[in-house]
């Protein structure tokens, strides 16, 4: 953990200190930030009327927000070695929701106690929803015991089915005034960007600084030594489904937002990126490490990547389909990289 | 006799199905109808072989999401490859290449998997991602209608086998079903009788014993991924046959469906459980719950629902099952039981 080092490193030079950085495991963060400088150049290089400007740093940030909180939730699910699968339904099933609020309580050219209270009973309808996603995919886990993978693809089933059910299959639409948490800007910086802020400071500081983030850690680690070292398994697991749900139905809140429209096969694809971009950031899926700058930083490298795709293969209809591929290439390759540098990190160990 | 009949996953599942059948035939008698029947088994044999691949991987402790996409890959490469020839030959060809493909890209998955000994799960569904990206992106995403299919294909997907005439026209059973007949023979027979059977059960039950008792498992695992693929691959070609076309967008997307039936038959990624018998009657359930609810009057919405709630009812029912078993056996040993 790197703030352990950083008090006893204190009075050093700044290179002494990034090598010592290095050492403690962080050799990945050095590796993404340096990715993340290379693409920019490249990419500032090779289109600077189109990559350079404020509006596509802008449309990158929207972009990237939604799928960015939703990789963290599956990162705080992946830490105890499990994994949420149902993060895209828990999304669409609380967007759906808020959404159907929303449209019920407003009906256009309502007064603005109306709409404020509309959205402030959609989003709460959201998150509560969350929780309830969540909760009943941690008790499945941890309680039934049930492999999380199963349980979760059990669930998000579920979950879509909820959604189907709900809305007999038809897009749920947002309002006007819902608009503004996926598409306004606060100061020129688009307000999905300062949620994503917002999300990864709160789950880094829980995962970091509370009992809760380092019995996570532990669990992730060894099931066994964490239990039999006084950790309640059971509550930490549920505990975690709990915030990736959460997590989960403020994406969801957002893509209603941005959209101004929800279905339930909003997204599939959510889930693979989100998977992606936490291996990507060296979030083992074995469990017990990952943490949120690693996992930001890979989606900076993401976002920057995909912007370039679609800059260079624009004359083709096929950028789509050519970055399906390259995603797929792309998590094998990182796995087989991360798994000789873990090698390469045990052998120093024993 | 009875109570060991009655500790039997497969036992339940054939009594919920004979439950769920009898309802429905109960409240509309067409279910039973032989058009109905047939219909049913048509989409039973294309979820059932591929089912095959998915319980051999499931027993040996992993997952593979990537079975569609080898399937799609396979059927429309070889249809690309075949209408640009402009092939008139025998059906068996197109089988060949087909699961010949399916071959090559699951030991692709193998090698990934078993060289460098990473999760199954997300490796798979980067595979799936990869496979359905290429074929899209460099083989072609256009869509082949019934005419341009190959002759030997379209005749294929009318072949019939104990036609009967009904009040709606002709109805049959496709010989298709003798293939998914066959291929779960040889499955249950090596699972059942061979070596290499008891080295999936082992793997999935405990792979360090598994390795430590000298079973190879690279090479366990090379002819897991490299069999399942070869069945998607022919899976693949069979949906193409019996749909009439090579859409590049379909298949992609049901894997979790056939991952439910062969988990509803009682197959575990955590357990080294799971049999041919349970996994085709997982099938045959899952099939009744997408296609014949409505015949009940059940909204075609509450579906998925339904389905999602089998999945988790047969992921739950062993492992409650363990759980009393292991409880039992800490009491009888007087001790906490070490779980998770």
């Amino acid at each position: 953990m790197s703030h352990i080092e950083n008090t006893e490193t204190h009075n050093q030079s700044l290179i002494s200190r990034l090598q010592s950085f290095i050492k403690n495991g962080n050799g990945n963060i050095v590796r993404l930030l340096t990715a993340v400088i290379v693409i920019f150049t490249l990419l500032s290089m090779a289109r600077p009327e189109t990559f350079l400007t404020i509006r596509n740093m802008q449309s990158m940030a929207f972009q990237a927000s939604e799928i960015g909180i939703l990789t963290i939730a599956i990162m705080v699910t992946m830490l105890s070695g499990g994994i949420d699968l149902a993060i895209v339904s828990t999304a669409s099933l609380s967007g759906i929701i808020a959404g159907m609020i929303l449209t019920s309580m407003v009906p256009p050219e309502s007064s603005a106690g109306t709409v404020a209270l509309g959205l402030v009973l959609a989003i709460l309808a959201a998150l509560i929803i969350g929780v309830v996603c969540g909760a009943f995919s941690g008790y499945l886990v941890a309680v039934w015991e049930m492999p999380a993978i199963l349980a979760t693809l059990g669930t998000s089933l579920l979950y879509k089915g909820l959604g189907t059910a709900i809305t007999g299959g038809v897009t749920v639409f947002g309002i006007t005034e819902s608009q503004f948490i996926g598409n306004g800007e606060v100061l020129g910086i688009p307000f999905p960007l300062i949620l994503l802020l917002i999300v990864s400071i709160i789950t880094g500081i829980i995962l970091s600084r509370t009992r809760f983030g380092i019995n996570l850690y532990m669990l992730g680690t060894n099931p066994t030594a964490a239990r039999f070292s006084g950790i309640d398994n059971r509550r930490v697991l549920i505990y975690s489904y709990i915030i990736s749900g959460v997590l989960s139905a403020i994406a969801g809140i957002i893509i209603l937002g941005r959209t101004n429209a929800m279905n339930v096969d909003f997204g599939a694809s959510y889930v693979l990126l989100a998977i992606l971009i936490a291996v990507l950031g060296d979030v083992d899926p074995y469990g017990g490490s990952g943490n949120v700058i690693g996992v930001l930083l890979a989606l900076v490298a993401m976002q920057f990547l995909s912007t370039g795709f679609n800059m260079l293969l624009y004359k083709s209809s096929g950028a789509n389909f050519f970055k399906e591929f390259a995603w797929g290439a792309l998590l094998i390759i990182v796995l087989i990289v991360n798994h000789f540098s873990d090698k390469r990190r045990t052998m120093r160990i024993s | 006799m009875f109570r060991q009949l009655f500790r039997k996953h497969e036992f339940f599942i054939a009594i919920i199905l004979i439950v769920i059948s009898l309802t429905i035939g109960l409240i509309n008698p067409r279910f039973f109808s032989l058009a109905n029947v047939f219909s049913l088994l048509r989409r039973a044999t294309i979820m059932g072989i591929f089912s095959m691949g998915v319980l051999i991987v499931l027993i040996s402790g992993g997952i593979d999401v990537s079975f569609t996409g080898i399937a799609i890959f396979s059927m429309y490469t070889t249809v690309s490859i075949l209408v640009a020839r402009d092939f008139q030959g025998s059906i068996f060809l197109p089988f060949i290449i087909s699961g010949l493909l399916g071959l090559i890209l699951g030991l692709i998955n193998g090698v990934i998997i078993g060289v460098f000994k990473l999760p199954t799960l997300i490796v798979t569904l980067g595979t799936l991602s990869l496979y359905r990206g290429a074929m899209l992106f460099f083989v072609g995403s256009n869509y082949y209608n019934q005419a341009e299919l190959p002759v030997a294909i379209k005749e294929f997907a009318r072949a019939s086998v104990f036609t009967v005439e009904t009040s709606s026209g002709k109805t049959g059973l496709h010989p298709t079903f003798f293939i998914l007949a066959f291929l779960g023979f040889i499955v249950w027979y090596v699972l059942k009788y061979t070596m290499l059977g008891r080295s999936f059960y082992a793997m999935g039950g405990d792979r360090e014993s598994a390795e430590r008792a000298g079973f190879n498992i690279l090479r366990t695992q090379l002819i897991i991924y490299g069999f399942a693929g070869l069945l998607s691959g022919i899976g693949g070609m069979i949906v193409g046959a019996l749909f009439r076309q090579a859409n590049p967008f379909s298949i992609v997307g049901t894997e979790l469906d056939i991952i439910a039936a062969a988990v509803l038959g009682g197959a575990s990624i955590a357990g080294g459980r799971g049999s041919v018998i349970g996994t085709l009657l997982g099938v045959v359930l899952i099939t009744i719950a997408k296609n014949s609810l409505v015949l009940l009057g059940i909204p075609s919405e509450w579906q998925r629902v339904i389905v999602g709630f089998f999945i988790l009812l047969g992921t739950a029912i062993p492992m409650v099952q363990s759980l009393v078993v292991q409880r039992r056996l800490a009491m009888q040993r007087d001790e906490i039981p070490v779980t998770s």
